[in-house]
């Protein structure tokens, strides 16, 4: 059987930095998987290497493999503008584009050449709908994005992503500059989400990550220290250093 | 001799004041002295007719048509080179020695001076390419030179386009191109349209590079292969020949009262674009 991810002695390399060592990740359909660990620690760097983000940046080598449903994303034949079709990314910080909310959401349609407006209109409702953004916006589709609210910024984001229908969906730390309230209505809209996407999330809030979700990796100094089902991750780790952290011994 | 800080200071702040004085009031004068004797010679008819008897009467409506068309045709050329080498500079290729002589090369280019450019114009285009004096001779030198400054501004503009724009796009399948002319032009758009006017004002202010490639001829002109004569050089033309003051002036507030708006919307836009930046 093969695995939706399966990461197999993957390393990076910034430049000399050994940004990640050796990792490797098995994930199946329908999780949310959370990766956990101090700052600095390579969560966001792993997160990225599943859609090949980091190729973006000057001085990166990487070696190992990143399956997805089978093949390696790595192989030479890639295709890049589908694979980051297939796997989508939500950031830190909210960055709708300077265009309206319906044009946020439409971007990705419009990248990949919709020109049925009736479709488009469609999905940008099914998708805000999703996002559980439609009743609140569906009177300001014209309206500059940049004009909405953080929380409002942020599903909108989560809502420009779904448009393109990816298999993975990949968060990092997507609810670091929102507040409680804000945070809560993300991560029931995660649960929602669970039952269609693959979501990877990184987080440095461990409540958050014991909250949401079904399998928990412990990372520290660019290595995966322990990955197991969330539960075990808090009742009963492994590995003394992440029994260190979960309790709060560190970082 | 020592002077105790208190009283450098108030120097100081005397001298830089009384500097600023100086400049703006050498500013106002220049645009009393000029608009003084220029406006009362100023009305419909003089704008919307044409010159007699060489320009000592009647309007200067053909050299307001010939700044136009000359300034607004090389605006055309200059600005799709321009914002695309900026673009190539800044998204398709990474800081190397290439981008650094490409860069050097255009600062170079802005240092030339304008008679040099009128020069080789007239050599290159006029003689050599038999385009004659014309507006096509006349845009193609000016683009030449307004290019470095339309480089510059949209390299600038181009840049301050958040990284993350590019990012969501990137991870949303966007190809480089389709994240260039979705995202960031669009987004750069205010600080290019700055560097535009600015080249706008350049070119109507410019004398000596259109002198010798778009000639002086005073008919309105009907194509681009036409020579024109624009209102900087009727000017020029009027106040050297002695022709008539009163007309020069009058051409003179015209071009002044031009750069102005053109300024002033520049700066308006460069304003926008800096609100919105810091939003
Ligand atoms: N673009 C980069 N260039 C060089 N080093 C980087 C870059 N991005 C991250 N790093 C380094 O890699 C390590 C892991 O970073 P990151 O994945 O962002 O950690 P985390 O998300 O866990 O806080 C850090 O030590 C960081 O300094
Ligand atoms: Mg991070």
């Amino acid at each position: 059987m093969t695995h939706k991810i399966d990461i197999k002695n993957l390393n990076l390399y910034y430049d000399e930095f050994h940004a990640l060592k050796s990792v490797n990740m098995v994930v199946g359909e329908k999780n949310i998987i959370a990766l956990i660990g101090p700052s600095g620690c390579g969560k966001s760097t792993l997160l990225r290497t599943i859609n090949r983000m980091n190729d973006l940046i000057e001085g990166v080598r990487i070696t190992g493999e990143v399956f997805l449903d089978g093949n390696n994303i790595y192989d030479p034949g890639m295709d890049l503008y589908e694979l980051r079709k297939r796997v989508g990314m939500v950031f830190q910080r909210p960055n709708p584009f300077a265009k309206s909310v319906s044009e946020n959401v439409a971007f990705g349609l419009r990248v990949a050449q919709f020109k049925n407006k009736k479709k488009i209109a469609e999905i940008v409702e099914r998708s805000l709908r999703a996002a559980g953004l439609w009743d609140e916006l569906k009177d300001k589709l014209n309206r500059p994005a940049l004009d909405l609210p953080l929380y409002q910024q942020q599903r909108l984001c989560i809502a420009r992503l779904l448009a393109v229908e990816p298999e993975v969906i990949l968060m990092d730390e997507p609810c670091s500059a929102l507040d409680p309230i804000a945070t809560m209505k993300i991560e029931e809209m995660m649960v929602e989400l669970k039952r269609n996407y693959n979501i990877i999330i990184v987080t440095h809030n461990m409540q958050q990550a014991a909250r949401v979700s079904d399998l928990c990796g412990y990372m520290l100094l660019g290595e995966m220290i322990e990955f197991n089902k969330t539960s075990e991750i808090f009742t009963n780790p492994r590995d003394k250093r992440t029994q260190d952290y979960i309790t709060g011994r560190f970082g | 001799m020592i002077i105790r800080p208190k009283y450098t200071q108030v120097l100081a702040v005397s001298l830089l004041v009384l500097a600023t004085l100086a400049t703006l009031a050498i500013l106002v004068f220049i645009i009393v002295f000029v608009l003084g004797k220029g406006l009362p010679n100023i009305n419909a008819e003089f704008l919307f007719s044409n010159p007699e008897d060489m320009g000592r009467a009647g309007g200067i409506f053909p050299t307001i048509v010939g700044t136009v068309a000359l300034t607004l045709t090389a605006i055309c050329i200059a600005t799709p080179f321009g914002v695309g080498t900026a673009v190539f500079l800044t998204e398709y290729t990474r800081e190397s020695r290439i981008t650094r002589i490409i860069r050097f090369g255009a600062d170079c280019l802005a240092g030339i001076p304008s008679i040099i450019f009128g020069l080789f114009g007239f050599i290159f285009f006029v003689t050599y390419l038999r385009m004659g004096w014309s507006i096509l001779s006349g845009s193609l030198t000016l683009a030449f030179m307004i290019l470095p400054t339309i480089i510059r501004t949209s390299e600038e503009a181009i840049k301050s386009v958040p990284y993350s724009y590019r990012e969501v796009s990137f991870s949303l399948g966007a190809t480089l191109w389709q994240t260039v002319y979705k995202v960031v032009l669009p987004n750069a758009l205010p600080g290019i349209l700055t560097g535009v006017m600015l080249s706008v004002g350049r070119s109507i202010g410019e004398t000596a590079a259109i002198i010798f490639t778009a000639g002086s001829s005073l008919r309105t002109p009907h194509s681009l292969f036409d020579s024109v004569r624009t209102m900087s050089v009727h000017f020029y033309i009027l106040a050297r020949e002695g022709l008539s003051n009163e007309k020069a002036y009058a051409t003179a507030t015209v071009l002044i009262v031009s750069i102005l708006m053109i300024n002033l919307s520049s700066y308006w836009l460069m304003n926008r674009f800096i609100l919105r930046k810091t939003k």
